[in-house]
Formats: C-alpha cells, sequence, structure tokens
C-alpha cells in the first residue's frame, strides 16, 4: 500500500508495482519489528531488575543495550540437539509454525492512518484466528519431543488456550458491536472525535470498560505469561513444552512468544486505547505522528504485561480454569447483551 | 493469473493433506494434515471472496475443534502394528462410502449442468454489503427463529453430553473461594499467652 503509488509513478505496471511495494512493506515491518522485539526484550528485563532491586543486563554494550543480540548470537551458534525419540519433522516444524504465525498476525495491524500492509475486511477476525492457531506449535513441540514434561505442558496448553480463547472472542464481539466495523483501521478510526479532549472517546471510557481487565488478563494467559505460566512452569514441568529444544529452534520458540506478546499489547490499544489516536486533539499533541502514539501505547501495555510478571506469584490451574470459564466467560457474555442493548437504544433509538 | 495460482496451489496441498489424513499411519499425523486441509479450505474461501468463512474455519475449525481432536488423540495409545494389521479389513464399507460420496458429487455437479437457473443465488448478497453483514442479515434477521432452534438444539446436546458424564461423589471436599476469602486472622489463630516452663493445657 504504501509504495504502490510512489513505484507505479516510475512507469511500473500496476500490479508488478503492488506486489513489489507489499514484499517491501512486509520486509521493512518485520526488520523494525524484530529491532523493536531486541529492545523491549532489553526492557523486560531490566523492569523485573528494577522491581526486584537488582541492575540487570548491564554488561554488553552502554548500559547493556547489546545485551539481546549476544544472546542471539550465542542461540544462533549453538548446536541443534534433536533427541533420538522424537518424531524429527514434527519437531522441527513446530517452532517454525509458532514464529511465523506471530508474524502473520501482524499483517492486518494498522500503525496509522494507511499504514497497513493488508487492509482486509475481517482484520480483527484474522488477529484472533492467528492468535488462536498459536498453540500449534506448542502441542506440536511437545507432542513430537517424546517426552513426559512437554508432554504434560502440551496438555495444559491446550486446555489453557483453548478456554481463554472464548472469553477474548466474546471481548473482541463487544468492540465490534460497538464500532461496527471488523476492520482494525475502522475500530480505530470509529473512536476518533473532534473535540479536544479526543481520549474521552476511547473504547475505554464507554460501556466497554469492563471488557478492558478481562481482554488484558486473557491475553496473558493466552500468550502463556506469569502468572498463568503453567505451560511452562519451571518448578513443576522443567521447562515445560521446549524442554528438549536448544539452540535455533528455541530462539524462534522465544521469538514467537515475544512477537505474540506484542501482537497482544498492539490490540488491547486498537481495540480500546484509539490505536494511532492522539489523546488531547490540541497542537503539540495533533502534531506528533499518529505511529508514534501507536509505539507508546504497545509500550505502555508492555510495560503492564513485565509489572504483571514482576509481582504476582503464578496462579494453580484449577484457579486458572475457574478464572477463565466460570468469572469470564460469563461476565464476558452478559457484557456482550450489555453492549448490544446499548448500541441499540443510543445508537439506533430503538 | 495470481488468482489462478493461488488457487491451484490451496487445492492441489488441499486435495494431497485430504488424501494424507486417511492414508497416514499416526493418527496424530492424521489430525495434523487435518488441519493443513481445513486451513486450505479457507484460503480457498479467501479466493471466493467469502472470507468471513474463512476466518470463521480456521477460528473455529482449526483453532478450537481440531485441537480437542489433537488433545484426545495424543493421549491415545497407539499400536501401531495393530493398525496396520487391521486397516484392510475396513477397505469394502470405506469403499462403498466413499462410493456413495463420489455418486452425490457427480449428481450435484450434473443438475449444474442440465439446470443452469440452480447455480443462481438464491440470497445474492446486496451492492456494497460486505459478506460478514449478508450472512448477518440471512442468519439473525430472515431466519432468526430457525437459528434459535439451532442454538437449542445444541443447549440440550450439551447439557445431555454434562448430565451423562457427571459424577456426583458424595463426602468430596471442595474449595469454595468466598468462605476463604472471608476467613480472618481471628478464625484461625488461637492467642494464648503462656508462662515460661508450663507448656499448653490440652493442647490448645
Amino acid at each position: 500500500m504504501l509504495f504502490t503509488n510512489l513505484l507505479a509513478g516510475l512507469g511500473m505496471n500496476h500490479s508488478l508495482a503492488w506486489f513489489i511495494s507489499q514484499f517491501l512493506s512486509i520486509l521493512i515491518f518485520d526488520v523494525v519489528l524484530l529491532v523493536m522485539i531486541a529492545y523491549l526484550l532489553l526492557a523486560d528485563r531490566k523492569i523485573w531488575a528494577a522491581v526486584q532491586m537488582r541492575r540487570g543486563p548491564n554488561v554488553v554494550g552502554p548500559f547493556g543495550l547489546f545485551q539481546t543480540f549476544a544472546d542471539l548470537f550465542k542461540f544462533l551458534f549453538k548446536e541443534v540437539i534433536i533427541p533420538a525419540g522424537a518424531n524429527k519433522v514434527i519437531f522441527m516444524i513446530a517452532p517454525l509454525i509458532t514464529v511465523t504465525l506471530a508474524f502473520a498476525g501482524w499483517a492486518v495491524v494498522p500503525l496509522d492512518k494507511h499504514w497497513v500492509v493488508a487492509d482486509i475486511n475481517v482484520g480483527i477476525l484474522y488477529l484472533f484466528a492467528m492468535s488462536s492457531l498459536g498453540v500449534y506449535g506448542i502441542i506440536m513441540a511437545g507432542w513430537a519431543s517424546n517426552s513426559k514434561y512437554p508432554f504434560l505442558s502440551a496438555l495444559r496448553a491446550a486446555a489453557q488456550m483453548v478456554s481463554y480463547e472464548v472469553s477474548i472472542g466474546f471481548v473482541i464481539i463487544t468492540v465490534l458491536l460497538f464500532a461496527g466495523s471488523l476492520n482494525l483501521s475502522k475500530i480505530v478510526e470509529a473512536q476518533a472525535t473532534v473535540g479536544p479532549l479526543g481520549f474521552l472517546h476511547w473504547n475505554v471510557f464507554s460501556i466497554l470498560f469492563p471488557m478492558l481487565p478481562i481482554f488484558f488478563v486473557s491475553a496473558l494467559a493466552e500468550t502463556n505469561r506469569p502468572p498463568f505460566d503453567l505451560v511452562e512452569a519451571e518448578s513443576e514441568l522443567v521447562a515445560g513444552f521446549f524442554v528438549e529444544y536448544s539452540s535455533t529452534p528455541f530462539l524462534l520458540f522465544f521469538l514467537g512468544e515475544y512477537l505474540a506478546i506484542v501482537l497482544m499489547c498492539a490490540m488491547c490499544s486498537i481495540l480500546f486505547f484509539g490505536g494511532w489516536l492522539p489523546p488531547l486533539n490540541i497542537v503539540p499533541f495533533t502534531l506528533v505522528p499518529g505511529i508514534i502514539w501507536f509505539l507508546l501505547k504497545i509500550c505502555f501495555f508492555f510495560f503492564m504485561f513485565a509489572m504483571v510478571k514482576a509481582m504476582v506469584p503464578r496462579y494453580r490451574y484449577d484457579q486458572l480454569m475457574r478464572l477463565g470459564w466460570k468469572i469470564f466467560l460469563p461476565t464476558s457474555l452478559l457484557w456482550v447483551v450489555v453492549t448490544a442493548s446499548w448500541v441499540l437504544v443510543f445508537r439506533h433509538h430503538v | 493469473m495470481f488468482e489462478a495460482i493461488a488457487f491451484y496451489f490451496f487445492s492441489a496441498i488441499l486435495i494431497a493433506s485430504a488424501v494424507m489424513v486417511i492414508a497416514a499411519r499416526n493418527p496424530v499425523h492424521s489430525v495434523l494434515f487435518l488441519i493443513t486441509a481445513f486451513f486450505n479450505a479457507a484460503g480457498l474461501f479467501v479466493l471466493l471472496g467469502a472470507e468471513f468463512l474463512g476466518m470463521i474455519l480456521i477460528v473455529v475449525y482449526v483453532g478450537a475443534v481440531a485441537v480437542l481432536f489433537l488433545f484426545v488423540v495424543m493421549m491415545l495409545d497407539v499400536d501401531f502394528a495393530e493398525l496396520k494389521r487391521g486397516s484392510l479389513q475396513y477397505l469394502p464399507f470405506g469403499a462403498l462410502i466413499g462410493l456413495v460420496l463420489v455418486a452425490e458429487l457427480v449428481m450435484a455437479g450434473s443438475v449444474w449442468a442440465v439446470k443452469p437457473a440452480v447455480g443462481v443465488l438464491a440470497h445474492a448478497a446486496p451492492a456494497g454489503v460486505t459478506n460478514t453483514e449478508a450472512l448477518g442479515r440471512i442468519l439473525y434477521t430472515d431466519y432468526i427463529y430457525y437459528f434459535q432452534i439451532a442454538g437449542l438444539v445444541l443447549l440440550v446436546a450439551m447439557i445431555g453430553a454434562i448430565v451423562l458424564t457427571l459424577r456426583s461423589r458424595p463426602g468430596v471436599r471442595r474449595q469454595v473461594i468466598s468462605v476463604q476469602n472471608a476467613r480472618t486472622a481471628a478464625m484461625a489463630v488461637d492467642m494464648h499467652d503462656l508462662k515460661p516452663g508450663q507448656g499448653s493445657e490440652g493442647g490448645a
């Protein structure tokens, strides 16, 4: 989308220009995303360190800024070990699936007005589909390892992620009822307003407010982050589904996990915090490009994810299931009805 | 051109993985091939312009139903030698079902050829309406009562399954969260003032 007109202006065939521009924007998007993940990972570790009154990574480069790259090369240069009893093909496909799905989800995320790789009608459903497929990497890894701990972890992952998808699905339904569209750009634009206090028109300050905590906690469970990291609970399962993984395949799992987390942060900001919209529609704020606001909102949610990991102890598995099925599911289901009624009464004046 | 390439790509993988679902020896591989088949079918839906159906296919079948398939199949204790030996005795039955399905496909296809009017959509979506909205209008506006009845049938099936498998065991200690949260220090701790060398009386 971004470069199509530019290339077509150079006298290129339109479909070829479209193809090259899509390729270029995907390439740039992914490289930027990878660098961003590298520094978010460092920020994550620095935040936990600060909460626990440690220094965190501070040796590699100034303030430890190159720590993630050092880790990257360490993983890349280690030997790939495949257990003799493992199902080799599935064992190697599992990390690829995890990281591919995590990247694929970003295709529909609008960074700014018209700044999106694929502006499709059912963007939010596509995102939901990609995040719900994330469970396959874990299940396949756990089964193919042919080992007890990864297998138990795979079973936990299957039950946990399917359970929390249900409430995430209902939260998404409330948002799209409110916005009247499944297109992510339109969901953001529905939160725009002309008045100076722009942030009051975001979904978080509307009737959808109770859905934000439910979505946030479900996102923690969906991405297997603490306090819901029972899939990789090291006190019980050694390291869960990636016990048998080393080197680059492990790196791919790690990367996929963080990409999924940042994607969930992006979803939080698109669905509830107005995506690329500035908080106040007055001069210094409106001059800042929308992508900066979007990135700031992502960083804010990522900070919340990191703080939760630093401060909250791990849940027990039955408590996790109770929270998902007995509290979140009924609440979000009720809120679908409340939101639908609100839209019907106040927008359509029945 | 690009659509033709995409169509043949998705259909070739779809057919190949559908064959592998029944050809694979290991049931877990079968389920994984089934998932690949679902995924490529979703791709075909998107090519047809039915992006909502494509996404729902992925969310519901791949994201939830197939996960539970995999969940169950992974826990089976599979004896591969046994599986190989017994598979041929089901061949006549399987061939019969396959024949019936092929006959039905041929019949459906020939109706199209003989009477092209059948191929015209009974409920063509109005122009300018996304297929999500068009489907919503048909399901929730035109056929709302049928939709509700379908929901009720599913609810009955769900409650039936729960009733059939529910065991009520007496004497099980349950965790009641509200009771635990209502517990105070005064309910749990007994304070005694003990003198040195005296010990607590009656184990209090």
